[in-house]
């Protein structure tokens, strides 16, 4: 320990949150990448109050309609305006995105400290990580996604029944990164000292690993956050690509692109705009990720 | 090492056999009937018959034990049968499809070569382009070269197949009218002209799945030479006078694959499961194909059999990249 007290800051004290944003704004692409994400989740939540037009409005008589002043995005077969369903289609992709996200960090999180804390449950679930791992994602996903379709729709509505079953799907299955990634890091902070310092006062195990562990490995479970959208957003769309996901009329960007494919010869245009905003969805949050990366791990902050 | 594969390949036995389980299961917990298409004007004995001659209204654990027998025992003897003329499985009971009636595997026999092909055609490809690119971006670390390498594998990364697949095909087939956007499957290769076709209608559906390969390959090459491009045997290397290139190709290079090789072995049963899109996209008629086709018509045993074959595959890759690491590097053998 350096000898404090006869060195006078020079800057004044800045917390480690202040020391992370400066980190953060250094890499440009970070910074690029999470302004765009806040503009599109801005734009596909707020957009569709300022817009006129609905996402299920038919005006049959300006279908299949190139990109115009009033419909910047065109229209489809049926005369919908395309940017209108473009951030409805978002508004799903995204909530689906978020949410499966943040079921695969619960659980992915949970067995991760539940493995790294306690020596006797590090076998099991480590086995258990590794089986996940093992199993075939996409086509697992397919056959539970024809098998739950059906039920969940008739249990609790077709839209409802289909997001919980995506977010649920999506959720069991992308939980085992952040596992493993956690339960590296919790297994080295239980050798440190501050641990120690904190078990010879007679800290519960609850208390260490809410008070202790949980906040320290909060970096390494924010970076799978960012992932973990962009992972989510991905197999949404590709469950949607497929006719697998949500039903036909209601749009989701995965769900656009498939329609937009069967128009490929006629309408070759319509491609772009929903494979755009997935691309750049997940590029964005491909590169906040990397910035986080390196602005939360101390040893590269302040190079 | 010997006990080391060993080891590694007991171990993936209960893998298996778990997955199988949980495909079983999930299916099971099918609400589609195969007998709903059977008119009801057939008397419901016949229709208990035909049940039972598909083998169901039997209990579940019997159901699950007479596939294993079905999958592990019965259709590699009919394969060797076909190798090699024998009749080991003859009178025995194959998995049969509920959509085609005929033994499952028949189709898939069929349908891998088209998926092989392309898939195999993509990694080949993928791991060509990477490999250059992940040595020199690692050897200009920070040079325009490099910003421009983590840029492209970004974009790799993150637009999905079915973007890129679509992508393409407007700008190459509907616009340029290079490519045909349909992959012939019946068609065959028998002179130079019929090869240039089989090429032209592949550069599509490999281009896009070379993509991902190479931004994930070409990421990895990078992070491990600039690990090696440090040590110190480098500096001894070049201080014993050895040209850059033999430093770099030679000493650094053949450090710098140990992870990759493993990477590759671990990557190729992901890029079955982007097959499955793109041969959606393109459509070729692969075993991805008859996946969606099995899952759309409810056909429970293949949808089943090719499930566990693409788990199948991930263990056997997975078990070849444990066993690469430990041939590669002697200090992983920890037995």
């Amino acid at each position: 320990m350096t000898d404090t007290t006869n060195t006078e800051p020079t800057t004044p004290e800045r917390s480690q949150w202040v020391d992370v944003w400066h980190q953060f704004k250094a890499h440009k692409g970070a910074l690029l990448g999470g302004i765009i994400f806040i503009v599109i989740v801005f734009g596909v939540f707020i957009g569709p109050w300022l817009w006129p037009y609905d996402a299920t409005y038919i005006d049959i008589r300006s279908r299949n309609q190139g990109p115009s002043l009033a419909h910047p995005f065109g229209t489809d077969q049926l005369g919908r305006d395309t940017l209108a369903r473009m951030m409805a289609g978002g508004q799903t992709s995204i909530a689906v995105g978020l949410t499966a996200m943040l079921l695969a960090l619960g659980l992915g999180s949970f067995v991760g400290i539940m493995a790294g804390y306690f020596k006797k449950l590090d076998g099991p679930l480590m086995r258990l990580t590794d089986l996940f791992l093992a199993l075939p994602i996409l086509p697992l996903l397919l056959v539970m996604m024809m098998l739950f379709r059906e039920p969940l729709s008739s249990a609790v509505g077709p839209e409802r029944g289909i997001f919980i079953l995506i977010v649920v799907a999506i959720g069991i299955t992308s939980w085992m990164p952040t596992a493993r990634i956690v339960r590296g890091d919790v297994m080295s902070l239980k050798e440190r000292e501050f641990v120690l310092a904190a078990r010879s006062i007679g800290t519960s195990n609850k208390n260490m690993i809410t008070r202790h562990i949980l906040p320290n490995v909060l970096s390494p479970i924010m970076v799978s956050a960012t992932l973990g959208i962009a992972n989510a957003i991905i197999t949404e769309s590709a469950l949607s690509f497929l006719g697998l996901g949500f039903p036909p009329d209601f749009p989701t960007w995965g769900r656009l692109l498939n329609d937009a494919v069967q128009y490929l010869q006629d309408y070759p245009e319509r491609v772009f705009w929903p494979g755009l905003a997935i691309s750049l969805t997940v590029l964005s949050v491909n590169y906040l990720g990397d910035g986080l990366r390196d602005a939360l791990d101390p040893r590269i902050r302040g190079r | 090492m010997l006990t080391f594969t060993i080891r590694r390949l007991i171990l993936a036995i209960p893998t298996l056999l778990f997955i199988s389980l949980v495909i079983f299961l999930l299916l099971e917990l099918a609400p589609g009937d195969p007998m709903a298409q059977v008119p009801l004007t057939v008397p419901p004995e016949v229709k208990e018959k035909m049940r039972l001659a598909l083998g169901l209204g039997e209990p579940g654990y019997i159901r699950f034990y007479k596939w294993l027998v079905q999958f592990f025992w019965v259709e590699p003897q009919v394969l060797f049968d076909h190798m090699f003329g024998t009749t080991f499985s003859e009178g025995k009971l194959r998995i049969i499809s509920w959509q085609t009636r005929s033994p499952v595997m028949d189709v898939v026999v069929e349908r891998l070569p088209q998926t092989l092909w392309v898939v195999g055609m993509s990694y080949i490809v993928g791991i060509l382009i990477a490999l250059p690119i992940g040595i020199y971006s690692a050897y200009k670390q920070y040079s325009i070269f490099d910003q421009a390498g983590t840029f492209i594998t970004m974009i790799g990364y993150s637009i999905p197949p079915f973007f890129t697949g679509p992508l393409i095909i407007v700008i190459f087939s509907v616009n340029l009218g290079w490519f045909p956007f349909i992959y012939d499957t019946t068609h065959e290769v028998v002179d130079w002209e019929s090869f240039v076709k089989q090429l032209r209608q592949m550069i599509m559906p490999v281009m896009v799945l070379a993509l991902q390969t190479t931004a994930q390959i070409s990421r990895y090459m990078r992070a491990s030479m600039l690990d090696n491009l440090n040590q110190d045997y480098v500096r001894t290397a070049r201080a014993k006078g050895l040209s850059e290139r033999v430093v770099v190709m030679v000493h650094v290079l053949r450090n710098s694959m140990i992870p990759v090789v493993t990477v590759i072995a671990l990557g190729l049963p992901a890029i079955f499961g982007g097959a499955i899109i793109t041969e959606q996209v393109f459509s070729v008629n692969g075993i991805g194909a008859q996946l969606i086709g099995a899952i759309q018509a409810n056909d429970l045993p293949t949808v089943q059999t090719l499930t566990f074959m693409f788990a199948f595959l991930i263990v056997f890759f997975n078990l070849i990249a444990d066993v690469l690491y430990g041939i590669l590097d002697p200090r992983i053998r920890y037995d």
